[in-house]
């Protein structure tokens, strides 16, 4: 786990604000194995894209609740962000976060022929929260998510991929890889093992202020 | 300072240049969508920055249409989400046919797929011959595609399993004339809708209306044009009137929701239980 922080001159790091995840086919067992290493009081948002079923009518998220700890939803248009909860994106809609802390659902058009697509959700959690963010990218027979992946990391956020060796569908975490954006390659569970690590730092460092408006 | 700083500050100019030189106000959309458009809009002409655009849009008018088509295309479908018809036709019809005349507001009716859903679902519960029902839309274009009513014919097939689902009586294809690769919608659905622009972020009430249908359409404003916009429903409906939002918009989430009673929650259908606006 060495260096997945960026130490700065004086020995601090950076601070984190929320956590992006995208998933294909393959993606919703390697959503729940990563989940299920966090607690209930994890102290960050975590946003997800799972290609969904349009008619899914949110069973996704609630089987998915009943899987892990910290509180699973399907969120409505400009529900409040909260720390410690994971929002879902609601099959048929694309989800963006809004820079000032809230969910927002469009339906626009598909986009690499998603609904919700990873992309239109990384990259604005890019523009939201900057460096930030971690995106994680899991199992996939797209490749939907590379160039939000690539959003983020021009953003100076962090970029994880679920090992391709491991992910049932391994195209979609492959495609980020091959397009040179992801910092580090792990199985899911690692990743998160990784996430709880980074999530006790953020709760020992204490709140981390009121600011969700990273650029005012 | 940071790219995504420096973009905030071009989509805030591009906004106000719009606003100021055409009278069309962006400023109140949700930003995070409004901006994803700007920047596909840029790629798409192979712009570098926002900036850049604006002289351009400031003095051409037709390259400002362009941008502004971008800025209202909603992309929908025929009976999307079948069980909130479904609801209109067991739970609202009903209510509806003990007024002796309704009029019905679609605000919001892009190219016109979900006035032509509820005008099927109120032909075969009996009301639709009772109604007036206005179809509106800022966006001129997107307004006379609507009153043309001709749809791919793929989209159609689409829409014909939720058709059965929302509790169709008949088959979807009884109400258009299939031509190639094309269908245009009957006639007769056509009789009883109005279409007219109708600008939510500055235009007013224009009657009293029984039930107003405006699903994913404040998905793509801000906080306060959303308030100005339940503003102006609320004060357009009739009491007991019906209020039909997108699925995943709540009125928990404004200040609205003690105006109104919860018809059916997940097809997010309301009825207006105040006397006055």
């Amino acid at each position: 786990m060495a260096g997945f922080y960026i130490m700065k001159g004086d020995g601090s790091h950076d601070r984190y604000r929320a956590v992006a995840i995208g998933g294909s086919a393959g993606g919703a067992a390697a959503l729940e194995t990563l989940l299920s290493c966090l607690t209930g009081d994890f102290p960050l948002p975590i946003l997800v894209v799972q290609h969904l079923h349009p008619a899914d009518g949110g069973a996704f998220s609630r089987q998915l609740a009943r899987t892990v700890a910290p509180e699973v939803i399907e969120p409505c248009d400009k529900e409040r962000i909260e720390a410690g909860r994971v929002y879902t994106a609601p099959a048929n809609y694309h989800m963006v976060v809004e820079r000032e802390g809230t969910i927002g659902l469009s339906i626009d058009g598909k986009v690499n022929f998603s609904r919700p697509s990873i992309d239109v959700l990384f990259e604005s959690a890019a523009n939201a929260w900057g460096r930030e963010v971690t995106a994680v990218i899991l199992s996939g027979a797209s490749a939907d998510g590379t160039e939000g992946m690539r959003a983020v990391r021009a953003a100076g956020g962090r970029t994880i991929a679920q090992d391709p060796a491991e992910a049932r569908y391994p195209l979609m975490p492959q495609s980020a890889i091959d397009a040179r954006v992801v910092e580090r390659v792990l199985p899911a569970a690692a990743i998160g093992q990784l996430l709880h690590a980074l999530g006790s730092r953020e709760k020992a460092a204490g709140p981390c202020g009121m600011n969700l408006l990273p650029y005012g | 300072m940071k790219p995504p700083q420096i973009e905030n500050i071009e989509v805030d100019l591009l906004l106000e240049a719009i606003f100021r030189r055409y009278g069309y106000d962006f400023r109140s959309y949700a930003r995070a969508s409004i901006e994803r458009r700007i920047r596909q809009f840029l790629a798409d002409i192979g712009g570098e920055s926002i900036s850049q655009i604006i002289p351009k849009v400031l003095y051409d008018r037709d390259f400002f249409m362009q941008l502004a088509r971008r800025f209202s295309i909603s992309v929908t479908e025929m009976f999307r989400d079948p069980f909130v018809y479904r609801a209109v036709r067991e739970t609202v019809a009903p209510m509806l046919r003990t007024w002796p005349h309704i009029k019905i507001w679609n605000a919001g009716c892009a190219t016109g797929e979900e006035v032509y859903s509820l005008a099927i679902v109120l032909k075969e519960e009996g009301v639709f011959d009772r109604a007036t029902v206005y179809a509106t839309d800022f966006n001129d274009e997107a307004l006379a595609r609507a009153k043309e009513g001709i749809y791919e014919i793929d989209r159609l097939r689409e829409a014909s399993g939720n058709y059965q689902q929302a509790g169709g009586k008949s088959s979807l294809s009884a109400y258009y004339h299939a031509r190639y690769d094309a269908v245009a919608m009957d006639s007769t659905l056509k009789q009883r809708i109005v279409f007219s622009n109708h600008n939510l972020v500055s235009d007013h009430v224009f009657g009293e209306m029984h039930l107003i249908f405006c699903r994913n359409v404040m998905i793509y404003f801000n906080r306060e044009l959303q308030k100005r916009v339940l503003g102006l429903f609320t004060e357009s409906l009739a009491r007991g009137g019906f209020l039909c939002l997108g699925t995943k918009e709540d009125l928990r989430f404004t200040d609205f929701s003690g105006r109104y009673a919860v018809v059916d929650d997940r097809a997010k259908i309301y009825k207006k239980t105040v006397a006055d606006g």
